[in-house]
Order: structure tokens, then sequence, then C-alpha cells
């Protein structure tokens, strides 16, 4: 369905010069699609006037009308919730038109397409949107990895496993991930934790650039990602699709399925599974030894949607367990700078699916239930619980036989419960309230016998928001909301004296030890944070064919558990972590505007941004700490003023029925203001070139051809003075230099054949890194250890029936 | 019918969501088994006399305090019999790890690396494939002035080596330099 609708857009481009023959033999063919949200509207009338051709668009939005004379024509679009238009244009051969429809009854569609819908989560924040055909590429990848095909959106790595979604530089707590309305809690605090979703799930990913969609986290300084799953129609069906991938780079693949079973009265039931197997991935010239990962992940849905009420119950499974590269695994400073200047690996093994140690397992599980009421002329009610359990095990290198032993064993429950209420039943005024409540808890194992990076804690939230929105005119739209969140954090937790003192603790948070006598201060910290986030903005469409968009967001996030209580070496990083607790919510006030214009053959947007963060956290090296096994590079989290800058660019064109190009650039720079030196891990400009060659009549021919040009990020912090006991002297450490720029080429291509009884078989095959670059990226933390992945070719057969 | 099914599940989600009380247990207290606090290195003359000691401590382990350091003084021109013991002094009782590296002792080695008044140092042990370790070594001073002697414990080194820190590889589990006076 979307991929109809992604051909037809497309399509929907192209002008033709081709002189055409007099005859009645021409046919219209495309997609209603709603104009803001743009999910198709199923039942339109389309007739063209002063004939007696007409259609209803079907249950997926798609139209034909055959027999259409050549000349001047107009067409007559109505549907029971939009305003009808009349469309002229010239026909002079068959062409793909798509029909979009001002829906002023948004919500009605919503509630047809309930927890699904490709809506826009906000309307005057910068936002794009996966869709299902390009999500379905990235299926042996990570949910990281295609978010970066939109734009501003980078990815913190730890190796190809590990991939964090950054958006307009700012990852980790910065970035909400709303995983089918619930929001994932998952330790999303830490640079090696990945999301815990599994990208098959998905049926599209729609990114907010912003805070601005506060009705489902006041703290998303950086964006939000929603995730929705695929669309269940209200109709007596039942489908699925099953999907095989394998991968050169790897050696390995994976398998998803799914199965949907849906009624007219509106009952429904879906499953969902998947497995993936990778061994060791290789770079050019070496193996990346112990990178293989193993991932298995379930989801059964059901539920009731109706008009007026509805529910369902979803459960979902994620299980991974991942290697994380061996020579990664380094002693003290000297081992590090080691693998900084040795270039290569020290670790080099032949190819192994084996997961060894280092290596990390989770496990998470979610569980939602979700009701909703529609009220006759009022609005409607929606009430939601879900309930979370992540179990994240890391094991280490480790003397005997505790390598068997995790080094980290932390159990992350949450519980939350939220309800809104939207009054729509004013065309132009629109109005949603919510309340929010959430309970977490954290156990961190003591049977590791490693003093806990992450202590024991306890945490409550309760947020509530209102959020309005007024469309002035057919040409501008308005909106605002106002979100506040109190959140309380009871931790307890160990400290060595000397830490205590060395922090200075001991002067200003004495009264929160509650047990001194032992080797080490039991302390109970109880830290109240009281946020404010507030959006306004409006979107101005002076002609169909152009939008501007501006919003304002101030946003307050809470210090996360990493940030206040880190303190410990990591032994994986060889970096000693310290976190403060005197650090306070840090303050964002981000401006976004974007223009863009679309014509008939061509189109491009351009979405500048600034963000002024007030006692940013950060978390950068500091110094070293010495220890009987050498020196440690110390890392802080530390606050200070901030600000982030930077545009995102986009040009399209239709060069002909078959050739259509695409060009992005994404800029950001991070300022560290109070200081005047650079941000780190602010992820360096790119350029992403593509052409595509598509020839339908053969079984449905695309082929692409992509050229990503990453620069060098010259803007980095400054490199770090150790002393090296090795070497009996000051060494400068480079642990903040970038690596050079790189360009990458990747090729994709695929072919469809459909099949009776509405199945189809889709075959496509991609190479990525396809000239076998050797190169390194700034944003991955093995950086200093080893290159990156070299070519990966990609074989794909999805059968969907 | 509808109505009271949704608000016996709104019920239950309610009870689950209240169930979860504050558990005011407070959490056990770790004490790291793998941590070396102590490294001792006993250097007793060949020929008789005092054994000399080189001792580095280190209490709070990861913590911000460095390494105390413990020197005395070499002879010159003599020949040492050395032995290293490495405590982790966190735990009580005190546990000794020598033991550990010793039974591990294919997975680790000691490195010397020596400047100045230190003529050479040759290991006097072996692990169950002939290679050294280094946990017993021989140390032979050269003419009276100052030297320097790094000792570097490496875990799964690459054996066997030439005895450098860069042929050894692998990851540091010790690494402490002692400047010692040699009269």
């Amino acid at each position: 369905m979307n991929f109809k609708t992604l051909v037809a857009a497309v399509l929907c481009l192209t002008i033709t010069s081709s002189i055409a023959a007099q005859d009645c033999s021409y046919t219209i063919t495309g997609t209603v699609i709603d104009y803001h949200s743009k999910t198709a509207l199923p039942g339109a009338t389309i007739l063209v006037i002063d004939s007696d051709l007409s259609t209803v668009s079907d249950i997926d939005g798609s139209y034909s009308i055959k027999g259409v004379c050549p000349g001047k024509i107009e067409l007559e679009v109505f549907h029971p919730e939009c305003p009808t238009v009349i469309i002229p244009m010239k026909i002079e051969e068959s062409r793909v038109f798509d029909i979009k429809l001002e829906h002023h009854l948004e919500e009605l569609d919503e509630v047809k397409v309930v927890g699904n819908s490709i809506g826009d989560q906000t309307n005057s924040a910068l936002e794009e949107t996966l869709d299902l055909e390009t999500l379905e590429t990235y299926s042996t990848g990570n949910i990281g990895d295609a978010l970066k095909e939109l734009g501003g959106v980078s990815s913190l790595n730890t190796g190809a496993n590990i991939v964090k979604p950054s958006i307009h530089g700012l990852n980790g707590s910065r970035v909400l991930i709303l995983n089918d309305g619930v929001r994932m809690q998952d330790m999303e605090w830490g640079d090696e934790h990945a999301p815990n979703i599994d990208v098959n799930a998905a049926g599209s990913v729609s990114v907010v650039k912003g805070a601005a969609a506060l009705q489902y986290g006041g703290d998303a300084i950086g964006g939000t990602v929603v995730i929705d799953l695929g669309r269940i129609p209200q109709i007596d069906s039942l489908y699925g699709k099953t999907m095989v991938t394998g991968v050169s780079n790897g050696r390995g693949g994976n398998l998803v399925s799914e199965l949907t079973k849906s009624y007219e009265n509106g009952w429904f039931v879906k499953g969902q599974g998947s497995y993936k197997r990778l061994g060791d991935h290789e770079t050019p010239d070496y193996v990346l030894s112990n990178t293989g990962v193993e991932e298995m992940a379930a989801s059964l849905q059901f539920g009731k949607h109706e008009f007026t009420s509805g529910w369902d119950v979803r459960y979902s499974f994620f299980n991974t367990e991942l290697a994380v590269l061996r020579a990664s695994h380094i002693g003290n400073v000297d081992d590090l700078i080691r693998s900084i200047n040795g270039g290569e690996p020290e670790v080099v093994r032949s190819f192994t699916y084996d997961l060894l140690n280092p290596r990390q397992e989770v496990n998470h599980h979610l569980g939602k239930f979700k009701y909703y009421n529609r009220f006759e002329g009022i609005g409607k009610w929606t009430v939601q619980y879900d309930f979370q359990s992540n179990r994240r095990f890391e094991y280490d290198i480790r003397r005997g036989e505790d390598d068997d032993r995790a080094s980290i064993d932390l159990q992350l429950t949450t519980q939350t419960i939220s309800t809104d209420f939207k009054w729509d039943a004013k065309e132009k005024f629109h109005l949603q309230l919510g309340l929010l409540g959430r309970y977490q808890d954290n156990f961190a194992n003591p049977d590791t016998g490693v003093r806990r990076l992450i202590p024991d804690y306890t945490k409550y939230d309760i947020g509530s928001f209102l959020i309005g929105e007024y469309r002035v005119n057919d040409r501008l739209l308005l909106d605002a909301g106002l979100r506040y969140d109190f959140s309380q954090i009871d931790a307890k937790k160990f400290y060595s004296t000397s830490r205590w003192e060395e922090r200075g603790y001991d002067e200003e948070f004495q009264e929160l030890v509650i047990d001194g006598s032992g080797s080490q201060l039991l302390v109970n910290p109880v830290f109240d944070y009281h946020n404010v986030t507030t959006t306004v903005g409006g979107k101005y469409s002076p002609t169909l064919n152009a939008e501007f968009n501006m919003n304002y967001t101030m946003a307050q996030r809470a210090p996360n558990p990493s940030e206040l209580f880190s303190d410990g070496l990591h032994h994986s990083a060889a970096r000693i972590e310290l976190g403060d607790l005197r650090i306070d919510s840090e303050t964002s006030h981000k401006i976004t505007v974007s223009y863009e214009q679309n014509f008939d053959n061509w189109g491009w947007s351009v979405e500048p941004f600034i963000n002024s963060i007030r006692n940013f956290i950060l978390l950068e090296p500091s110094g070293v700490e010495f220890t009987i096994r050498g020196a440690f590079p110390l890392w802080e989290y530390r606050q200070t003023n901030a600000r982030l800058t930077g545009v995102d660019g986009l040009v399209y064109s239709q060069w002909s029925d078959r050739w259509k190009s695409e060009h992005r650039f994404s800029l950001v720079k991070g300022r560290d203001t109070d200081k005047g030196t650079a941000l780190i891990n602010i992820p360096a400009a790119n350029l992403r070139n593509k052409i595509v060659f598509n020839h339908s009549e053969w079984n449905g021919f695309e082929a692409t051809l992509e050229s990503q040009y990453v620069f060098k990020q010259n803007e980095v912090p400054n490199n770090i003075t150790v002393f090296s006991p090795e070497q009996q002297q000051d060494v400068l450490l480079d642990i903040n230099s970038a690596p050079d720029a790189y360009h990458l080429f990747g090729f994709h291509s695929k072919m469809e054949f459909p099949f009776a009884n509405n199945t189809k078989l889709t075959t496509s095959l991609s190479i990525n890194n396809l000239l076998n670059t050797q190169y390194r990226d700034y944003l991955n933390r093995q950086r200093y250890f080893a290159d990156d992945l070299g070519r990966n070719i990609i074989l794909q057969l999805k059968f969907n029936y | 019918m509808k109505t009271i099914k949704f608000l016996s599940l709104l019920a239950t989600a309610a009870i689950l969501f209240n169930s979860c009380s504050d558990d005011d247990d407070a959490p056990e207290e770790i004490h790291e088994e793998e941590v070396i606090t102590t490294m001792t290195v006993i250097l007793t003359p060949e020929q008789g006399g005092d054994a000399v000691t080189l001792q580095s401590r280190d209490l709070d382990g990861e913590g911000p305090d460095a390494p105390v350091l413990t020197v005395g003084n070499l002879a010159a021109n003599t020949v040492y019999n050395g032995e290293i013991e490495l405590l982790n002094e966190t735990e009580t009782p005190v546990e000794n790890i020598t033991t550990e590296v010793e039974e591990e002792g294919d997975d680790h080695q000691f490195i010397f690396v020596t400047s100045g008044s230190i003529a050479s140092v040759d290991y006097s042990d072996q692990d169950e494939d002939g290679n050294p370790i280094g946990i017993e070594f021989s140390l032979t001073t050269g003419e009276a002035g100052s030297a320097n002697l790094a000792i570097t414990l490496r875990h799964e080194p690459t054996k066997p080596n030439d005895g450098s820190l860069s042929d050894a590889g692998g990851e540091t589990d010790i690494a402490q330099s002692f400047e010692i006076t040699v009269e």
C-alpha cells in the first residue's frame, strides 16, 4: 500500500511532452491522500467534468479512470470529510496523478487507522517519515541505520550492531523513541545501549526534529522518533508477508514473517516474528573479530477498532545478544595509546559465528493496553497502560571462572498510565489535554561482583499537557502547547569514601549518607525536578505547492541516572566515568524554520535550525586517574551552555519518466559557548546524492545508485595530555581527533513478480560500500581500534500473500 | 458489557501499577573481587642479606587516590631473587591474587622494563607451555646510580614473546614503575 503510494508519488511528478493521437484511450491513475497526514483516503469520488467518467478511490486510496480523451479536462473530487476540489489538467498521454485533499476532520481518519496513521505528530515542527519500503531494505540492520535516510538524522555507533539515532546532533536521553504509542524505557542513557526495537515490526517511522511533539514527553530536546505499526484495514481479510534476507558481510541473514486477520466489524489480530543471525563483520582488509549478533523478536496484537470506540492489546518481545569488537576491550591508557597509534586492531582472528566476551545480552518485554471512546459532538477520550521490562547483561573479559559472569546486570521495570482527551468537534479549533503517571524501578544485581555503574533507584513521573491548534484559514494553521513534568528519583548508591571526598560531596551532600559503617558509604539521594515545555508555531501554505513552517520550542530535561550517578571504571572502554550529583535540568530553546516547494517535476526544501541549550549536560574526557593498573582517561559529566545550529537541504528532480535524482545535504555545528570550544560527538557535514532509474514495465524494475560523502569533522574538542607510565612521559592522547572524510557508494535494485490471488514476490539486491572503501567514522566509538565495514551484498526475497 | 470489561481491565492495570510499592531494602554492598590493590616485590640477595621491598598499594582501587609507593634501595653489582605477590586488600580476609595468576599462567605474563643501574631481569619460572610468567625472576644491578623498574602484568598476551610490551600485546592488569636508588 505504502509502496503504491510511493511509486505514485514518484510518478506524479512526471510531466509529459509527447504529442498524443486524438483517441480517448488514456488512463489517469493515482492515489487520493490527505494533504496533511499523507494517509490514503478511500471512498473519494473522482469524476471528469463534462463526461460520464467517474470512479471511487479504493481502500488504499488508489483510483483509475480509463477512457480519458486528450486535451484540457477538469477533475472534480469529493469526499465526505473534505471540501470538494476541482483540478484542471492537460491530457496528452496516460498519466499518474496524486490527489491531495484538505482533510479537515483529520481525526476521523485517525480513528479508522488508529495506531498507525502516518499522520503528522505536530503541525509546525520539522518532520520526516520513512515508509515501509525503505524500512524493509534495512531488515537486517538496526532502526538507527534506517533513520539515517532522513535529513538531519545521524547515529552514534559502537560498531555495526549498536546504533543510537542522533537528531540534529543530539542522542541518548534527548531522543525520545515512541514505539506504537509507548515511550521506550530501555536504558537509553548509555552510549553503547542501542534502542531495543525490531526494525521489522515497524510500518512507518516518523522523526520530529525537536521537542515540539510534547504529547509524548517534554524532554525530547533532540527529537522524537515515532514508530507506527502497519495499518490494519477494517475489512474481512487475511494477509501476511514473509521476508528472507541474506547478507555477505557477517555471512548471515534474517527471516521475518507476519500474518494479520481483520474483520469488517473492527476485530483484528496480528502476529509477527523475526530472527537474525550474523557472524563477524569484515572491513575491506580484515575480520572485525567478535562482532556477531543474534536477535529475536516477536509481537502479538489484537483488538477491536471501530469509529466510536475501540481497544487493543499488544505484547512484544525483543532479545539481542551481540558481541563487541575484541580489540576494543583494553586495559589502560597505554593500551589505548597503542590502539590509536597502531592503525590495525590488536586482535584479528579468523571468521566465526561465535559470540565471545565482551558481549551484551538484552531482553525487552513490552505490554500495552489502549482504549478509546468518541463522544459525539465533543471529542475523543483515550486511556493507555503500558508495562516494560528491560534486562541488560554486559560480559567483560575477566579472570578465571568469572568469565561467564556478567559485569553489568541491570533490570529496569517501567509502568505508565496515560490518558488524554481531544476536543475536535469544532472544525477550526482543536484542543488536547493529557495526563501521565509513571513508575520506574532499576535494580542492579550485586551478583556481578563488580561495583555498580548505575545504582538501584526508583523514579516517579507525573506529566500533563495541553495542546491547541487553530486553523485561521485554508492557508494558515497555528499550534501551541504547554507541558509540565514532575519527576522524582530516589537512589541508593555506594560511594567509596575517597571518591565521595574527592568530589566534595562530603561538604555538600553529607546528610544523604545513610550508612557509613562499611568500607563504602551508602548514600540515598532523593532529587525532585520540575520541568516545563512549551511550543508555539505555524504552518503557512502560500500556494498549493509551497509550505512554510516555523516553530519555537522551549524544553527542559531532567538529568538521567547515568549523568547523576555514573561512578567507576568502564572496563570495556577503559575509561572512568563520573556523574555529578549537582547536575540539574537542562533547558533548550529551539527555533526551526522550513520552506518547501514542490513543482511538477522538481522540488526543494531547506530547514535551518538553532538550538540554544542552557546547562547542557555532556560527557567528555577531562584527564587521567592513576590506579595500580596504570592510568585511565577520566570522562566527566559537566554542564555548560551550548549552541547547536544547522541546516538540512533537499532537492529532487524527475528528469524523465525513467530517471529521477535526489540530493540531500546536512550540516550541524555545536559550540560550547562557555568555553568557546567545539562540542563533542557532533556529526560531520554530509552530502548524499541518489539517481533512480525505474522501468515499471519490467516487473516494476527500479535501480538506485547512491553516493554518500561525509566530510571530516574539523570542529572537535581539544585532545588531552596524559602521562604514559609505559613511555615514562606526557603523551598527547589523540582521543578527540576525527578521522578523514570518506566517500561511499551504494547500489539498490528490485523487481516484483505478482502471482494470482493477490500474492506477490519482490526481489531486491543491494550493495553497500560498493567499492569496498576503507574508512572510519567520527561517530563510531570503535574508530580508535578498527576500520568500518567493507562491502556488503544484500539479497532479499519478500513474499506478500 | 463492553464498558464493564474495559473498567475491569483498567482496574487490573491500576492494581498492577500500585502494587509495585517502594522497597526500602538497602542494596547489598559489593566488594570487588578482581581488583588488585597491592603489588609487593620482594628482592632477596642471592648471596644472602636483607631482602628489599618494592610495593605499590592502592586501597581505593579505581578510586581517585593514586597508588602509594614504597621503594627500598638496592646494592650495586648484586644479583637478587625476586618474587611478586598480588593482593586484593578490599576483601576480608585479604585475597591473594598471585595464585590465580599462577593457575592461569598461560594467560598472564609480567613484563619488566628497566633503565639506569639495573643490568638485567631474567625470568625464573614457567607456565605449562614452558613460557615465562614472571612471578619469580632474578634481577642484577649494575654500578651505583639511579634506576627505573617498570613492572607490567598483561592479561591474554601473545605467548611466547620477546619480553617487550609491544610484542606481548594483551591487556594491562598492572602497570607500575619504581624509581630506585642503587648504592
